[in-house]
């Protein structure tokens, strides 16, 4: 996929995720009586992904609601096991790992979730949510503790004498605080941020996308940062994973990704991003929506809504192949 | 203060709305929450006023004090809406349940607020238009078909008999914009309409908004978060920060050159690809309590600019042609 030195941080190759929801007893009654045969319905959320995040690197993963950028986020945090494919954690093998090595490779990689609300268990107090982790673990000695929590809130620019206090006496934005300081505090190397600023106010967004950048050089961290806003994603990372209803479209350094996407479906996402402008602009959307991805259409998931479809495109799948150094788009636009 | 009644640039056509030092107060238990705090505005036939501004500045307040939709402990205290020549602050709740819905239509953030779940499409429809019309049910009907088709839904005779939870939320939120629209109101106010959307689904809704507006000449007051969304879409931007609007104008004007400090932090804070990796304008701190306004200036304890004589509120001033800014200290050495 990309030029890269050295063995990526972290490698997922050939991942899928199905989910199955088999047919329920009044389902199966129906089909005893000779209706349609009840089966089980399956749900391909991520189908086929690879890629690969170098150390220091920061890749945005973009799509719309539905497309599984979320399933594949817990699958590369390791909070769900994929169907298919497997997740490499420098080089070697997740799920091969045993002992104190799959311990540390788990520790490593951290999630910070979209809801500052629901996330954090609203009867612990700040100093337990975000001080159990590392004491567990045995990161740092029980007399060290105090002084740890205080360096990590400070960090992520909460006050340490707010350690008491419990989730519900905080903003939007100093949740999100809490949550960032909960990931850190097991000092991961890998950092999988989903919609982590999605629910804040403008101006907050702007102080935690700060945050973000300076923890990342205070850490040495590394991101895989999902988002549904293409403006946040282009500041923020290095590099750019545009998802389509389970599969990945197109990948691309951001510079050369705004200036030249490739795929129809990135044209058209780039096409309708929001951007401050001086003038009045007419909006000309591309038709139709997401389909279910109950039901995907064949070949191309984004065929029914491309403008540049052919037959091709209906019946055959195209894969994502390197059309650029670091570029790789999955379109029959590009031929081969 | 003493608002001008109007915003200083002449309208090119007749206001169809004036709102003049409007006041809408909560009377709650912990005390009085001031989240209208003398607003004023106009908005012309065929124009899109974008009022902007970040959770809790007063900006739906504001929509739902036009419509007489505010609940106890909420009441307007003081000023005036003067819309098609009568003032709404005190009218009859007989006369607004006759303007609500024919003259003036909302559309709400979540489309399930305008739609009933358990009725069906058509029914809801019909109902719309035969409670301020007098016309058959077929009749009704048929407009209720044409509604559909007019903001772009496939196969509007089959969704007529759909429910609401059969139809997506992009789809959903076209059927609530066709009831808005249903009576050619004068005047809608859009509260937050694309806000739960998905990127491609919002440029639909946009697209589907200004169209109309253009065809039916309807007045249209569009509340928002997004200045990159306000920015393309609207006419003139007001700017709102804790109950009062800080600035307004042409939106070209506005987001060029802004004249407030919070207006222009705001601009800083999104994301634009000038500068990738480098760290947000942001604004410090966060949105003061509406329950205990500091005195003075609201944005004081945030502005960069702040000085001695922000102590003292700032009154509404017009230092440029078709601008108005409340500011003892605007930018206007950037404006050129």
């Amino acid at each position: 996929m990309s030029a890269r030195a050295g063995t990526p941080l972290i490698e997922a190759q050939g991942l899928s995720k199905r989910f199955v929801k088999a047919p329920d007893l009044a389902e199966r009654a129906t089909a005893l009586l000779g209706s349609a045969a009840a089966r089980a319905e399956v749900v391909r959320a991520v189908d086929g992904v690879s890629f690969a995040v170098a150390k220091g690197e920061v890749v945005g993963l973009v799509g719309e609601s539905g497309c599984g950028k979320s399933t594949l986020g817990r699958l590369v945090a390791g909070l769900i096991e994929p169907s298919e494919g497997r997740v490499l954690f420098k080089g070697r093998d997740r799920a091969q790992l045993v002992g104190a090595e799959a311990k540390a490779a788990r520790l490593a990689v951290q999630m910070i979730f979209q809801d500052p609300y629901s996330s954090l268990n609203p009867r612990m107090r700040v100093s337990a949510i975000v001080g159990e982790a590392p004491l567990v673990h045995g990161l740092v000695p029980r007399a060290e503790h105090a002084a740890y929590l205080a360096d990590i809130l400070t960090r992520v620019g909460l006050d340490p004498a707010y350690a008491r206090r419990f989730p519900h006496q905080f903003s939007g934005g100093q949740r999100s605080r809490i949550g960032i300081a909960r990931a850190l505090a097991v000092r991961p190397e890998f950092l999988v941020c989903d919609e982590a600023i999605a629910a804040l106010d403008v101006s907050i967004q702007a102080q935690i996308v700060n945050l973000f950048l300076d923890l990342r050089e205070a850490y040495d961290l590394t991101y895989l940062f999902i988002s549904h806003d293409l403006g946040v994603v282009q500041h923020i990372s290095d590099r750019i994973l545009i998802m389509y209803l389970g599969r990945i479209v197109e990948t691309a350094p951001t510079a050369e990704l705004f200036a030249a996407p490739n795929h129809p479906y990135t044209r058209a996402l780039l096409a309708e991003v929001p951007r401050i402008s001086l003038e009045k602009r007419s909006f000309r959307p591309i038709e139709g929506e997401i389909p279910s991805p109950l039901d995907p259409p064949p070949g191309c998931h984004f065929h029914p809504r491309c403008p540049f479809a052919m037959a091709r495109c209906r019946s055959e799948a195209p894969a994502l192949v390197s059309i650029a150094p670091g570029r790789a788009s999955a379109c029959h636009l590009n031929g081969g | 203060m003493t608002a001008p009644a109007a915003a200083a640039e002449p309208l090119a056509r007749p206001a169809t709305l004036e709102v003049a030092d409007l006041r809408t107060h909560f009377f709650t238990k912990a005390g009085v929450v001031k989240a209208v705090d003398g607003v004023s505005f106009a908005v012309a036939a065929g124009e899109v006023l974008g009022l902007v501004g970040e959770s809790g500045c007063g900006k739906s307040v504001t929509g739902y004090s036009i419509l007489g939709l505010v609940d106890p402990p909420g009441r307007i205290v003081s000023g005036s809406i003067c819309f098609a020549g009568r003032d709404l602050v005190g009218a009859p709740e007989e006369e607004l349940r006759r303007l609500r819905g024919s003259r003036i239509a909302m559309i709400f953030q979540d489309p399930m607020m305008t739609l009933n779940p358990v009725l069906r499409v058509d029914t809801q429809m019909v109902e719309a238009i035969l409670a301020h019309r007098s016309i058959g049910r077929r009749a009704a009907r048929e407009l209720a078909r044409e509604a559909l088709a007019q903001v772009g839904i496939p196969a509007p005779e089959r969704r007529l008999r759909a429910y609401p939870h059969e139809l997506s939320g992009g789809m959903r939120q076209r059927v609530a914009i066709a009831i808005a629209f249903i009576n050619a109101p004068d005047l809608v106010i859009a509260d937050e309409p694309t806000t739960a959307l998905d990127v491609t689904i919002q440029a639909q809704i946009l697209h589907l908004a200004q169209e109309l507006c253009r065809k039916t000449g309807t007045a249209m007051i569009w509340i928002s978060h997004d200045l990159a969304v306000v920015s393309s879409l609207a006419d003139r931007v007001a700017v709102m920060y804790a109950g009062t609007i800080v600035e307004q104008g042409r939106a070209g004007d506005v987001v060029g050159a802004p004249l407030h400090p919070y207006t222009r932090g705001l601009l800083g804070s999104v994301p634009s690809a000038v500068a990738r990796g480098v760290r947000l304008a942001q604004i410090p701190g966060m949105t003061p309590s509406l329950l205990d306004l500091p005195p003075g200036c609201r944005f004081r304890a945030r502005c960069p600019r702040a000085g001695e004589d922000c102590g003292v509120e700032p009154t509404v001033s017009s230092p440029r042609p078709g601008r108005e800014v409340r500011c003892w200290r605007p930018h206007l050495e950037a404006a050129a």
